[in-house]
């Protein structure tokens, strides 16, 4: 390796960690001019419209039903009218933090602070640590698979047979899992990830059982030594597996596996409105929503589009950022019912966003 | 009149030598003193009876097809001149049976071996035998002939099936023993009924459900709450699709059973629904002095005149006149189910039938009515235009009635209690359980609150009652029942004998947990590991009474000893209490003496604080999950 080569990469390295180099996203293409991201009209719900309460923790979309996990119960919203389950119904908790539907049977899965409730043509069973064999009550993820709910909680995953009854835990005791406090699961027919506060990314190879790990090569430093090593963070939050793509959000950033390579997103060197993500949902393999506390995102495997309110004025703002780095403002009249953005999901081209101070409907505008 | 088995009957078996080691047992049993049938095996196998349980007409009306649970077969009878056409060789134990929309297939559920037979009706013969859910009970084809749909009652769902395969696509959520599902005439939907209640709180009342399934998207789309209600059977809708009536139990276990009049244990009633009715309600079918015991089956008549029930421990067909229940529904909005004075004002006549009649089946110009009595092997045929028996079908089989049978007959009837309310299978449905937990007059008003325990294979694991005080079946059936449940008739000595030859001849169904060849998954050999162990996870010995594997010993878990486990409630007599067995006990929720543990978990996460119900604090929650995973395959 030759002298100058060194410097070279020792400059790199230093403008690496400076921020102030950046590689080119895998799929990216300039565009010639703005590109064209969707646009959207956002109808908010509160309290003052029938929302239970301001602080919606998740939201899932089932034909035209709406489901909205609140602080203060689950909400429906079906035929322009909301209907929430309380504790009262026998929701496990109040606070309903994740939402699973299973699209077989249209049961709808909630995990609350004090169990996992089902809910199945209006009646509501639920299961905590002391009724069940659930890990916890604490239920922050929740995913359906065929015959299994893969649930994650804050003392480990764990999952349900529902043929036959049967929790199986999964824990520091028989995966590679360090920390056990499990902030998310994403679960499909073939790999099965947990997102893990603390403890990067789990992968369960549902054909051979096996367990594989994923930690950021920096140790629990928020530095990054050298981009697109490995998993951006180790503090995971939220994980979406579609097409063969991981995708993991963390409060450190964003990333992209497709089982050989990874790519990570950062304000610095993305769209990405902030680093503090709640919750990622990729749409195939290219295409990604990113909930953050300073926005939502939307990310079409080259540009970007914000939409949030503005940061300095609060007016409703929507923003551009094509592949080569350009931002361009677009003019718009409404924004989600806040930037602190928690959950979102999908009516056919629209989108339902889980906001700290309401849910938003955004209704797909033709441009 | 109803007519109940004679004690000639019984002496006459011995015309048959299979029969004449019954009827000795039966005598000696009788000469000595019927105690002694506790310590009796029967030796004899009961002879094969038909049991007919449910009966259907085929779609022309020339044949009528008769389930029978005892032979495994269907019966195919000519429906004029009820001739036998053909008996078909079914699975074991069948249960529940429909026609293919167009009636060329006649689907069979098997509830013993889990499986469903296909039968061509042109053929009359099997032609497919399909592997299905655990305890496959009611069953219906959508009217595309794509889709099957099969009530499992163990595992509380109800099946979707590829109606030309088999092969499953999903299970939907019902209530809990589901067995039941009927077809709205228009096809767009299934109401499913269940046997058991569904969970609830502690000592509140029971809760049950109708379930609503989209046959279009095939999923639940609704779920009527019954409540107040523990068992739930057959549904029936009108041809016009705007009523809707299921035969259900009213249990009265809330408050001390101290007493039958008025309906002290049990109200019998429909739940009628539809749209002639508005919000559902449930009627009384009972009168002051005389009850309507376990409805069971129901048919609405073709012209929505008269509904139908059968009421299995009464041995009678009630006949309603539908617009007078409909005018008396709409006049008392407020509902009058606990009102028994109502029936009266829309119970036409109650039609004495034979012994244990269940299902039922109305033929298309509503003149006809089939019933199957299961416990004498006839069929009694009604002429709707007079309301009365107009011609008995005897089926094929022993014209005699064994010690056993004769049992069975007296654990299903209510003839023995005070004005013929309840009968041994109020509380024990289909010679089971029923999921509730009931306070007995003879501990003390409100004192010892007890759950009811599951009969099958209750022999030889006396003594009896959670307190151990009764020393073996005859003594818990006899007087103790006598006294404090019939509070009218007493059984004679044979009749004893013969109930306890019964409830002793009850094997355990097939657990369901256990995998083929009984091999243990990696979970239940974990848990069998802890069921056994000796040493806790520091090293400490445990002592003998506080492992799991010494109360629990032996094939039916169960070393029929007392033992304070620390599960004494406040209103509990002092005393010790008798370890139960472990059969089956997955599907025997709540658990504990008083059943106040809703799950198997709570035994221990909620119950055993100072590790007297065995040693199991130091146990993780995986490893607690495991032991519960070895429980289910008791």
């Amino acid at each position: 390796m030759t002298k100058s080569f060194k410097i070279s990469m020792l400059l790199v390295a230093a403008m690496m960690m400076a921020g102030t180099f950046t590689f080119a996203a895998p799929a990216a293409s300039v565009a010639p001019h703005s590109p064209q991201m969707p646009r959207y009209r956002f109808e908010n719900f509160t309290t003052a419209n029938g929302l239970p309460n301001n602080h919606v923790f998740a939201v899932l979309v089932d034909g035209d039903r709406v489901w909205a996990g609140t602080e203060d119960g689950l909400a429906l919203y079906e035929n322009h009218t909301w209907k929430t389950y309380t504790t009262k119904d026998g929701l496990a908790h109040r606070a309903v933090l994740s939402l699973a539907l299973d699209k077989r049977t249209g049961d709808v899965w909630a995990g609350t602070m004090a169990g996992l409730s089902r809910i199945s043509g209006g009646r509501i069973d639920s299961f905590t640590q002391l009724n069940s064999g659930l890990s916890n009550d604490v239920v922050y993820g929740v995913s359906v698979e065929g015959e299994n709910v893969w649930v994650a909680t804050a003392a480990g995953g764990c999952r349900l047979d529902l043929r036959t009854g049967q929790w199986t835990l999964y824990n520091e005791r028989n995966t590679p899992m360090v920390e056990i406090w499990v902030y998310a699961v994403s679960a499909t027919p073939t790999k099965v990830y947990y997102g893990v506060w603390g403890s990067g990314v789990l992968e369960y190879d549902q054909k051979t059982g096996r367990w594989d790990k994923y930690d950021d090569p920096d140790g629990e430093n928020e530095m990054v030594l050298f981009k697109d090593q490995g998993l951006i963070h180790e503090i995971v939050t939220s994980v979406s597996y579609v097409d063969n793509i991981l995708w993991a959000a963390t409060y450190f950033g964003a990333s992209r596996y497709d089982g050989r390579y990874w790519h990570n997103f950062l304000t610095k060197d993305s769209g990405l409105p902030s680093n503090f993500i709640n919750q990622v949902k990729g749409l195939d393999s290219k295409r990604a929503w990113f909930c953050t506390d300073k926005g939502l995102a939307y990310y079409d495997g080259a540009n970007w589009a914000v939409y949030r309110s503005s940061l300095k004025d609060g007016k409703p703002e929507m923003t551009l950022r094509d592949a080569a780095g350009k931002v361009t403002p677009i003019a718009v009249a409404t924004a989600p019912a806040h930037n602190y953005v928690l959950g979102i999901d999908f009516e056919n081209e629209d989108i339902w966003v889980a906001t700290a101070k309401g849910l938003s409907h955004g209704i797909r505008e033709r441009q | 009149m109803i007519r109940h088995t004679q004690r000639s009957d019984i002496a006459a078996a011995a015309t048959s030598l299979p029969l004449l080691a019954c009827a000795l047992i039966a005598c000696a049993l009788w000469s000595e003193h019927a105690v002694h049938a506790d310590e009796a095996t029967p030796s004899v196998q009961d002879a094969a009876y038909a049991s007919p349980l449910e009966v259907l007409l085929s779609p022309d009306g020339s044949r009528l097809y008769v389930l029978c649970q005892t032979s495994d077969e269907i019966r195919v009878l000519d429906a004029v001149g009820y001739a036998v056409i053909k008996k078909i060789a079914v699975g074991h134990v069948p249960r529940g049976f429909s026609f293919s929309p167009n009636g060329s297939r006649l689907f069979v559920t098997n509830s013993w071996d889990d499986t469903l037979s296909v039968i061509d009706t042109k053929a009359l013969a099997v032609v497919a035998t399909w592997q299905v859910g655990s305890e496959p009970s009611g069953v219906v084809e959508d009217r595309e002939g794509k889709r099957l749909f099969v009530a499992n009652r163990i595992s509380n769902d109800v099946a979707v099936l590829d109606a030309e395969t088999g092969a499953e696509e999903k299970r939907l959520l019902a209530g809990r023993g589901s067995s039941y599902l009927a077809l709205s005439p228009d096809g767009a939907r299934i109401y499913a009924t269940h046997v058991y209640p569904n969970p609830s709180p502690y000592r509140t009342a029971p809760e049950s459900e109708i379930t609503v399934i989209d046959m279009k998207r095939a999923v639940v789309i609704d779920r009527m709450p019954l409540h107040a209600v523990a068992g739930v059977f057959h549904t029936a809708l009108s041809a016009d699709g705007r009523l809707g009536v299921v035969a259900d139990y009213h249990p009265k276990n809330l408050v001390t059973l101290a007493h039958l009049e008025h309906g002290g244990a049990f109200e019998d009633t429909l739940t009628v629904f539809g749209a002639d009715v508005g919000k559902p309600v449930e009627v009384p079918l009972d009168e002051l002095e005389r009850y309507a015991s376990q409805p069971f089956g129901v048919a609405i008549a073709p012209d929505k005149s008269r509904i139908y029930v059968t009421s299995g421990g009464s041995e009678i067909v009630t006949v309603i006149d539908v617009p007078r229940l409909l005018r008396y529904i709409h006049a008392h909005p407020a509902g009058f189910v606990q009102d028994l004075s109502a029936s009266a004002n829309y119970v036409v006549t109650r039609i004495a039938v034979g012994l244990n009649p269940r299902g039922l089946t109305i033929s298309k110009d509503g003149h006809r009515l089939f019933v199957a009595n299961r416990l004498d092997d006839t069929i009694s045929v009604i002429d709707t235009r007079t309301n009365k028996v107009s011609a008995t079908i005897k089926l094929d089989g022993p014209s005699k009635v064994s010690a056993l049978r004769h049992g069975e007959q007296t654990f299903y009837t209510s003839r023995y209690s005070f004005q013929g309310q309840i009968g041994c299978a109020n509380c024990h449905i289909d010679s089971t359980f029923d999921g509730l937990t009931w306070n007995l007059e003879p501990d003390g008003f409100g004192r010892n609150t007890v759950d009811n325990k599951l009969l099958e294979g209750v022999k030889n694991t006396q003594p009896y009652k959670w307190t151990g005080t009764n020393p073996n079946i005859p003594t818990e059936c006899g007087p103790r029942t006598e006294k404090y449940f019939w509070r009218s008739e007493q059984y004679d000595d044979l009749t004893l004998a013969d109930l306890t030859i019964y409830i002793r001849s009850l094997d355990p169904r097939p657990n369901r947990w256990k995998l083929p060849g009984y091999e243990l998954t990696p979970a239940q050999e974990r848990g069998k590991a802890l069921f056994e162990r000796g040493v806790d996870k520091f090293g400490k010995p445990i002592t003998a009474y506080n492992r799991c594997a010494y109360c629990h010993s032996g094939p039916k878990g169960t070393n029929q000893k007392l033992f304070d486990v620390g599960t004494h409630k406040l209103l509990d007599n002092p005393g010790l209490l008798k370890s139960p067995p472990l059969t089956n006990i997955a599907l025997t929720a709540p658990y504990l003496h008083d059943g106040s543990a809703r799950t198997l978990e709570e035994i221990w996460t909620v119950f055993n604080p100072d590790d007297k119900h065995g040693r199991t604090n130091d146990l993780t929650k995986d490893e607690l999950n495991d032991l519960i995973e070895y429980l289910r395959t008791r």
